[in-house]
């Protein structure tokens, strides 16, 4: 029998083609206008979108990706040992597939300490496909300038996370009434557009490509918004967190709230969907950094930062999409065509000749988010109790199917 | 003698309504007659700890655990005082010879205490958050004595009788807190403590060390202090950790004095009966003076009497329900 397949039916988004529906054909891994002998995959008018493409993830966590419709991902380079040897990037590329395509971000700098530059070419040629700071900022300006510089040679995007590390100091939480109430050591959150006005300014004088992987304020918005105006090379992104929570959920001292950056304030929150909406976010990610409960059954400020989320990822997007704060075309874009993109890989749309990552999607079955089901490694999700709508059917690697979430 | 809580109306209330609460981790989440009713519950011990002539050893056979993962001198005295004068049987757990050295976790360790049966367990804890993880954890009541920079509602506790009995009223009263609020749990503590019983309260410190947004909770920041003082009915100095002095946050110990100081000379821009506090350990000559922390109008060494007797009460409240006390099952 061959491996060809006959998706009957379905309501077909991607972000090149437009929406329709109809049927799609995939033959030796890639999609083709038509294909023999191929298997028939009902879909009764559910939706066929590109799989997801998950730029910046802490770590490789296969059931959460799988029941995420993620078949890619961008690996941050905060991984330990560090991604900064060709060895360790060439060992990350390789050990997810088939299932998975691993993407390295390797680091920017040596061990990622933000003082000596990394062996970018080298590790690009181990297979990483970006450089980056990890879940923190290069402080020293004349590195920062020299990453940009020498990764710009190299037609590598930098990954850049926007924090001002002197103004954050020590805190876990944005200068607010949730965190003074609490007392919890808190930042301004100014940090970030500090953070982000400097970067911009270093990337485009040294025209190099700059990625933020997660602006959250509007001042960071604002000054996006202007600099791509402007024609610097400038992408940003966001989770979902940050789009739907905002500084309150730390109330009680809710660990899973704790976030790098830290929840902001509900102004910016709406300047992030505003920010959404108008074009001036590129990637919707995860940020999916499973944390189990040594590190968050603790109090609120010694345990780790960071949330689950490549499970929850599709179904609080398409949440989203129903809420009208973006098309579903353009949804499918911020999860896998910009990413893609961004990562230089021929991937996350539905074109003729392109390799078929699909997903079967049922946007409207509903459940609940629950830290204690949740597909993966840890369940801490800022997300714990609440009702979704949207389940991945059917996964597709290259037209190989990686098994279902039910 | 009578025993201090049946000639009061409020604890007459049966069934333990008066106060619903099987911790005490913060004032948050108390109502102003829940507080009220712990200050007279607290009032009747007074009289008690004066006269020591009939020991009541009503929580005789009960374990105390102090269980302080933060250093301290005073807190810890006065809880083992309050424990023993109940005739509970105390333990104190130090965190430097415990197994939190060891790498164990909070809730291991928390769990352990539960373990060992303690009937009520009172903690202190340099992380914001820490006491009420731990009270999810317990199966006996937990009493916080301060966690990180949250709260510390014993001393807001102490605090308000003492103002109470010195003033007769908390009421009305212009309460101006001075000092490192940023890093302050008696400060969190005692704005809501005072805000919730209806006193007017300023909270004055330098922009580096007042928490953003404090004005949410209910309090007029200043940034001076004289403007501060102005018609105040109390001044509770908040101590300035050596730590803080050296340039981080103020510059130096005498330029803090020089701003934040309390002087007598200072003192006289506040009403002439005004009250002077501070929760100690003072540092003399940096946020309060000697001539005022002496002076008679100074209600510091007071402060720890209530101190004794607040403890005293949050213990008994706390522990009704395992007791049995009648309206309280």
């Amino acid at each position: 029998m061959s491996n060809a397949l006959h998706f009957r039916d379905a309501r077909i988004v991607c972000p090149v083609g437009g929406e329709r529906r109809g049927d799609l054909f995939v033959a030796d891994g890639r999609i083709t206008d038509a294909a023999d002998d191929a298997t028939v995959i009902d879909c009764a008018g559910k939706l066929l979108l590109p799989a997801i493409v998950d730029l910046g993830v802490a770590a490789i966590d296969r059931a959460a990706f799988r029941a995420g419709g993620i078949v890619r991902v961008g690996l941050m380079p905060d991984q330990s040992p560090v991604l900064d040897e060709p060895g360790i990037v060439q060992r990350s590329l390789l050990i997810g597939r088939p299932d998975l395509w691993i993407h390295p971000i390797a680091a920017a700098t040596r061990g990622l300490l933000g003082t000596d530059l990394a062996e970018m070419a080298i590790c690009a040629s181990a297979g990483a496909r970006a450089v980056g700071t990890g879940r923190r900022w290069i402080a020293d300006t004349g590195v920062m300038a020299r990453v940009l510089a020498y990764a710009r040679d190299l037609g590598l995007v930098v990954v850049s996370h926007a924090e001002d590390s002197g103004l954050v100091g020590d805190a876990v939480a944005t200068e607010g009434e949730t965190a003074t109430r609490l007392g919890l050591p808190a930042a301004a959150a100014l940090a970030e557009p500090l953070a982000i006005a400097r970067d911009l300014m270093l990337a485009e004088s040294a025209d190099a490509r700059l990625h933020i992987r997660q602006v959250t304020t509007r001042a960071g918005f604002d000054l996006i918004r202007v600099a791509k105006r402007r024609g610097v090379r400038v992408t940003c992104g966001i989770t979902p967190a940050h789009l739907l929570l905002s500084d309150n959920a730390m109330s009680d001292f809710r660990t899973f709230a704790h976030l790098s950056p830290p929840l902001r304030s509900e102004d910016d929150r709406q300047a992030a969907l505003a920010a959404l909406a108008d074009g001036t976010i590129d990637v919707l990610c995860s940020g999916h950094d499973p944390r189990g409960p040594e590190e968050k059954r603790l109090p609120f400020a010694d345990a780790s930062a960071g949330a689950a989320g490549a499970a929850t990822l599709l179904p609080l997007a398409l949440g989203l999409v129903r809420d009208e704060r973006v098309s579903l075309e353009r949804l499918v874009a911020l999860l896998s065509r910009n990413p893609a993109a961004l990562l230089d890989i021929d991937t996350g749309a539905l074109s003729l000749g392109s390799e078929a990552d699909v997903m079967l999607v049922d946007p409207d079955a509903p459940w609940q988010i629950s830290a204690d089901t949740l597909p993966g490694m840890a369940g801490n999700t800022p997300f714990d109790g609440l009702p979704v709508q949207g389940r991945v059917l059917r996964l597709f690697k290259g037209g190989r199917e990686i098994g279902a979430a039910a | 003698m009578p025993s201090p809580s049946d000639h009061r109306p409020a604890s007459q209330i049966p069934g333990g309504a008066v106060f619903p609460h099987r911790h005490l981790t913060g004032i948050e989440g108390l109502q102003p007659h829940e507080i009220t009713f712990l200050l007279d519950e607290a009032e009747g011990w007074i009289a008690a700890n004066r006269g020591r002539a009939t020991p009541d050893k009503r929580l005789a056979g009960l374990t105390q655990i102090n269980a302080f993962f933060e250093n301290s001198t005073r807190t810890l005295l006065s809880f083992e005082i309050a424990g023993k004068r109940l005739g509970a049987d105390v333990v104190n757990m130090h965190a430097a010879q415990s197994s939190v050295k060891k790498g164990e976790t909070l809730i291991d360790t928390a769990m352990t205490l539960n373990a060992m049966r303690a009937d009520v367990i009172v903690i202190r804890h340099m992380s914001s958050g820490a006491v009420r993880l731990i009270a999810d954890k317990v199966d006996c009541p937990v009493l916080n004595a301060g966690d990180g920079r949250h709260e510390h509602p014993t001393q807001a506790l102490l605090d308000a009788l003492t103002i109470r009995r010195r003033r007769g009223t908390i009421h009305n009263q212009r309460v101006v807190i001075c000092g490192d609020l940023l890093h302050s749990r008696v400060a969190r503590s005692n704005i809501l403590a005072l805000t919730a019983l209806a006193a007017e309260v300023r909270v004055c410190a330098p922009s580096t060390l007042m928490p953003p947004a404090i004005e949410r909770m209910g309090v007029t920041p200043f940034t001076d202090f004289d403007n501060a003082l102005d018609g105040a009915d109390v001044v509770m100095m908040l101590r300035l950790q050596t730590e803080r002095m050296t340039g981080g946050y103020v510059p130096s110990s005498r330029e803090y004095h020089l701003r934040y100081g309390l002087t007598l000379d200072r003192l006289a821009r506040a009403k002439p009966d005004a009250l002077v506090m501070h929760p100690g350990p003072m540092n003399r000559g940096v946020e309060i003076d000697s001539n005022v922390a002496d002076h008679d109008r100074s209600a510091i060494t007071e402060q720890v009497e209530m101190g004794v007797a607040v403890r005293m009460a949050c213990l008994d409240v706390l522990t009704r329900r395992a007791r049995g006390v009648e309206g309280w099952a």
